[in-house]
């Protein structure tokens, strides 16, 4: 008697088995990350690659360190540590002394994460958490900004700052562009804001660049597009409108987009999943939130960049749009939850 | 055997019930004037004198307080050493007590005062009640020294006013502002309850190693 090939199959659900998986998502999106992360090289020296370097050390220890012991080697496989710490080292400064950025790595993991409950029960973001923790811990060190430097591939002295001990001055320091609009009222040409030659933290370098890592996100279905195009959108819309009012004190609507953090913000912070709403109506409203703060904190606020504080703020916000913005059930009434 | 009963009255207070890192009462002054290490003793050394010296009066009392006006009469009595603390303090260190500012007054709100007083003050003859508001008052000086002594290393680089590592020290500037306070108070009390669950399972490993052997 021979075996025959059976007819029927028996499997349970879920029989449709999607191919999208945790540490795929976060592999990619580190993998768009890398060109804007290569630019930063090119643009302020091997000094790029210590202080991310060391916000991913910092912030993979925190993740080794504090998980329990069954799973200590899984969790650091699915990447969001390392995520958490690129995010990170791109948002700091070029000069920053490396154990600080270590520092900020550690503590965003363990403010931002860990105490949450780990992966997916966070509330904030933990690499902007880390930042935030470094801009209140060390606000001197935060606001120096090295001008670029590209294709010397130098190292600052300040990185190599001793624990605990201040970074050396380096001698030269350059404002933001968007400190140079607040403060100085001086217009930064587009075309440096674009390619990223300016003044400001490692990963807003380049703007076209993130533009090209949040085409291919898109592409890949990586983060829901609503997010960034809502943020986008609403800045430009507003700085369209102060443009009306006021057209020499008020930035461009392509200023405003290329200028700061948003670029790195809104397509690689705000759209993390765990930290945004997950229905469509609500990622509008969370991307315009954003957009809106960050604007109100740029033109009438006391600092030249909002995009942290805003991200933390609609990310604060974020369970009640879930709570308000969850669609009816067929059948049901419409009525407010 | 009595003399025993006050120490263990006493020593509870320091580390097993500790009041704030075990109880987790008086979080008004231990986050608001844990800045600096002087800050944090010149309150610590304030409530104690209130403490001991509300909670011998209040133990000597008990027969004489109606029941049903209890909780007045012991805010009476603390609200006396307080202020009484608050003149010392103004004499004699006056920097100190322009830095403490409201929360000496508001030494009268804290918990951690009239919970000793109405949980065993006003049950417990004079004698133990003393023991249990030293090592009360000792364990709540010793957690706003220890959470006032980390804050001013990192946030200031130095311990009462002495600079520890130089001039080249950056100083953690979070750490003397309030969510500096927040986080260093959960930093001890996560080291506090992975202690205690440390300690719990090695209990009932023994227990468990004890019931295998018998």
């Amino acid at each position: 008697m021979t075996e025959k090939e059976p007819k029927l199959l028996l499997f349970h659900a879920p029989l449709l088995r999607q191919d999208m998986t945790t540490a795929r998502v976060m592999r990619e999106v580190i993998i768009a990350l890398l060109p804007a992360a290569g630019a930063a090289v090119w643009f302020f020296g091997f000094t790029a690659l210590l202080v991310i370097g060391a916000s991913i050390a910092g912030a993979v220890a925190a993740e080794w360190l504090f998980a329990p012991r069954e799973s200590r080697g899984a969790s650091l496989l699915d990447g969001s540590g390392l995520l958490t710490g690129l995010l990170l080292g791109l948002t700091l400064p070029p000069g920053l002394p490396m154990w600080m950025a270590f520092l900020g790595g550690f503590a965003g993991i363990c403010l931002g994460k860990v105490i949450w409950g780990g992966l997916g029960h966070n509330l904030f973001n933990p690499a902007l958490l880390g930042r935030a923790f470094l801009q209140a811990t060390f606000p001197i060190a935060m606001t120096t900004w090295t001008p670029p430097a590209p294709g010397e591939f130098g190292v600052l002295s300040g990185n190599l700052a001793l624990p605990f001990m201040q970074a050396g001055v380096d001698g030269v320091t350059a404002a933001t562009p968007l400190g140079l609009l607040k403060f100085e009222q001086e217009v930064t040409p587009l075309l440096s804001l674009a390619t990223g030659n300016t003044g400001g933290s490692l990963g807003e370098a380049s703007g076209l660049l993130l533009l090209l890592g949040g085409i291919f996100l898109w592409i890949r279905r990586d983060f829901d597009w609503r997010i960034p195009v809502s943020i986008l959108l609403t800045v430009a819309v507003f700085s369209a409108v102060l443009g009306l009012f006021d057209a020499e004190r008020f930035p461009t609507p392509l200023f405003s987009i290329f200028s700061g953090g948003l670029l790195l913000g809104a397509i690689y912070m705000a759209t993390d999943p765990v930290t945004s709403p997950v229905t469509p109506r609500g990622a509008w409203i969370f991307g315009i939130g954003i957009g809106v703060l960050v604007m109100l904190i740029r033109v009438f606020g006391g600092l030249p960049e909002g995009v942290m504080y805003a991200i933390l703020l609609m990310n604060a916000a974020t369970p009640l749009i879930d709570r308000y913005t969850q669609p009816r059930v067929f059948g049901r009434e419409a009525k407010s939850p | 055997m009595k003399r025993n009963e006050a120490y263990n009255e006493f020593v509870k207070g320091i580390w097993r019930d500790n009041p704030v890192f075990v109880q987790v009462l008086g979080m008004c002054p231990m986050l608001a004037v844990t800045n600096s290490a002087i800050n944090a003793i010149a309150m610590g050394m304030a409530t104690f004198f209130v403490l001991v010296g509300s909670s011998f009066l209040v133990s000597s009392l008990r027969q004489w307080i109606p029941k049903q006006v209890r909780i007045s009469c012991f805010i009476i009595i603390i609200a006396t050493f307080v202020t009484v603390a608050d003149y010392t303090l103004l004499a004699l260190v006056p920097a100190v007590h322009k830095e403490l500012g409201a929360f000496i007054p508001l030494i009268v709100a804290n918990c951690m005062i009239l919970g000793r007083q109405e949980a065993f003050a006003s049950r417990y003859p004079a004698k133990l009640a003393v023991m249990d508001a030293i090592g009360m008052a000792g364990g709540f000086m010793l957690a706003l020294f220890s959470l006032g002594a980390i804050r001013e290393i990192l946030g200031d680089g130095a311990l009462f006013g002495v600079r520890l590592f130089g001039a080249d020290f950056e100083p953690w500037v979070i750490m003397i502002l309030p969510p500096g306070g927040f986080l260093t108070l959960g930093v001890i009390l996560l080291f506090f309850n992975w202690f205690r669950q440390k300690k719990d399972e090695f209990l009932d490993d023994v227990a468990e190693a004890q019931r295998g052997s018998d």
